[in-house]
């Protein structure tokens, strides 16, 4: 047989053959961790509502308190395990992107403050940041050109 | 002749002996079904050290001195030190030369470093130089996650056929001395690129380097499979092992009474969490040095095929599309039985 044809072959057995992800576990977990998050943030959100703030203005506070509680909790080395099994219903809240920050920082601190905790802060959220960002200024641009409001 | 060529790939070795063998482990290997085999299994990953590299370097001289130890030799009577290990520029078994003071000539070929380092050992010894070589390997959990995934705390989903970096070290003695067990013959692999393309499923990448290395050895010393206990795989896992078994099959190769795989007997798949199964250079060194060496000292096995396997990327080539090569070498170790020592005698 061919050389690259039984190559071919086995790529398509081992495709075949490999153990399958439990999606559906995998996707009710990530809908009911993500949930509960979501609704932790909004039980903050109306505490600071009912402290007098407008809902603009306590949406800021919101995130700052969710973020601290995604730091803490992986600085517990808690976040990994959730994550585990929640997946996309971890990482995707704003827990998840303080918890792409922190273990990067907690990671590399043993290579110093500057070319360790620095350096590599952003290793996991850069790309976020740099395509949330594009993608923001792409929609905010559009929006300008057809509108007419910067 | 104390070294035959036996075939393209295979050479027959007569007079080299394993003299002793250690085994330390890191506290989720010893909490796995081999755990009460190995010589130390440590409360915790760091054990004491800042950085988990450094505690990689103390498991690989915990072994190295361990196994000097048990056969009563001085680091001074040790003629050369083989080995290697994950890490970039191998620095866990660099590092740890710093101290031994004792040559080295560092290996990598990931995680099949540690039969690379053995058939190695075995010819040199066997060419009648070297008398008292050590052959040893080390892997950590924690620094493979950093070099090859993600930080630690890092909240990621791994696929079911990842593999559990095992935080193991294994260290042999190899010697021209008697010795309770031998090496006979050493088959060194090829390096195949199957097209395998992820990082998370080194099992399936690795299985035809391995059937092609173990197919080669059994046709160079014309052995069928039934003329080993036990052909031991260094870290293929479960879905490795299965794809190898497929293989096999294919190319009518009869391997009853069938393969093993070291990183699939490390941990309970069920019970710790380790999906596809153990890898890492100390997995195949640490089962080998601990509890297979027992084994064959107690006669429970005559004589083993060790096969460890080894997948040769880097984060980044795989970053970069390329697939990944891969290689096995495989050593044949058996019994010193005592009627042989008689007739030598």
């Amino acid at each position: 047989m061919d050389e690259s044809r039984r190559i071919e072959q086995y790529q398509s057995l081992v495709k075949r053959m490999s153990p399958k992800r439990p999606v559906l576990r995998n996707v009710l977990w990530a809908f009911f961790a993500g949930g509960v998050i979501s609704l932790a943030g909004q039980g903050i959100m109306w505490w600071f509502e009912r402290q007098g703030m407008s809902a603009q203005a306590a949406a800021s506070p919101t995130t700052v308190v969710l973020i601290g509680i995604g730091a803490l909790v992986t600085g517990l080395g808690w976040y990994d395990r959730l994550a585990k099994r929640a997946g996309m219903g971890a990482i995707l809240p704003i827990t998840g992107f303080a918890n792409a920050m922190v273990a990067p920082a907690m990671e590399f601190k043993s290579e110093g403050l500057i070319m360790g905790v620095g350096a590599r802060l952003f290793t996991i959220a850069g790309p976020v940041l740099v395509y949330g960002m594009t993608a923001a200024f792409l929609v905010a641009l559009l929006r300008y050109l057809i509108t007419g409001v910067a | 002749m104390p070294v035959t060529r036996l075939g393209a790939h295979t050479y027959g070795i007569e007079g080299v002996s394993l003299t002793s063998s250690a085994a330390v482990v890191g506290p989720k290997e010893g909490e796995g079904p081999l755990g009460s085999e190995f010589d130390q299994v440590w409360n915790d990953d760091r054990h004491g050290e800042g950085t988990f590299e450094k505690a990689e370097r103390a498991l690989l001289v915990a072994s190295q001195n361990l196994a000097l130890q048990k056969a009563a030799w001085s680091w001074r009577s040790v003629d050369l030190v083989l080995g290697g290990d994950l890490l970039d520029q191998i620095v866990s078994t660099d590092f740890a030369a710093r101290t031994h003071g004792r040559p080295l000539l560092g290996l990598f070929a990931a995680c099949a470093v540690f039969t690379e380092a053995l058939g190695l050992a075995a010819l040199l010894v066997a060419g009648q130089g070297f008398r008292r070589v050590m052959v040893s390997a080390v892997s950590h959990h924690f620094t493979a996650e950093r070099q090859f995934r993600f930080p630690i705390e890092l909240g990621t989903q791994r696929p079911p056929t990842a593999a559990w970096t095992a935080t193991a070290a294994g260290t042999v003695l190899v010697t021209v001395e008697d010795g309770p067990l031998v090496v006979d013959s050493v088959t060194f692999g090829r390096v195949l690129d199957w097209a395998g393309k992820d990082p998370n499923d080194m099992g399936g990448a690795m299985a035809p380097a391995a059937i092609d290395t173990i197919s080669r050895h059994l046709s160079d010393t014309g052995r069928s499979p039934s003329a080993y206990d036990a052909i031991y795989t260094g870290d293929l896992g479960n879905f490795g092992l299965q794809m190898a078994q497929v293989l096999a099959e294919q190319q009518g190769l009869d391997l009853t009474p069938g393969l093993k795989d070291c990183g699939l007997a490390l941990y309970d798949r069920k019970r710790q969490d380790v999906h596809n199964g153990g890898s890492g250079p100390g997995c195949a060194a640490a089962v080998f040095s601990g509890p297979l060496v027992r084994r064959l000292t107690s006669g429970r096995l005559q004589r083993i095929l060790l096969v460890a396997t080894g997948a040769l990327f880097s984060p980044t080539t795989y970053q970069q599309g390329e697939t990944i090569p891969c290689v096995a070498h495989a050593v044949s170790v058996r019994r010193f039985a005592r009627e042989e020592r008689a007739v030598l005698s």
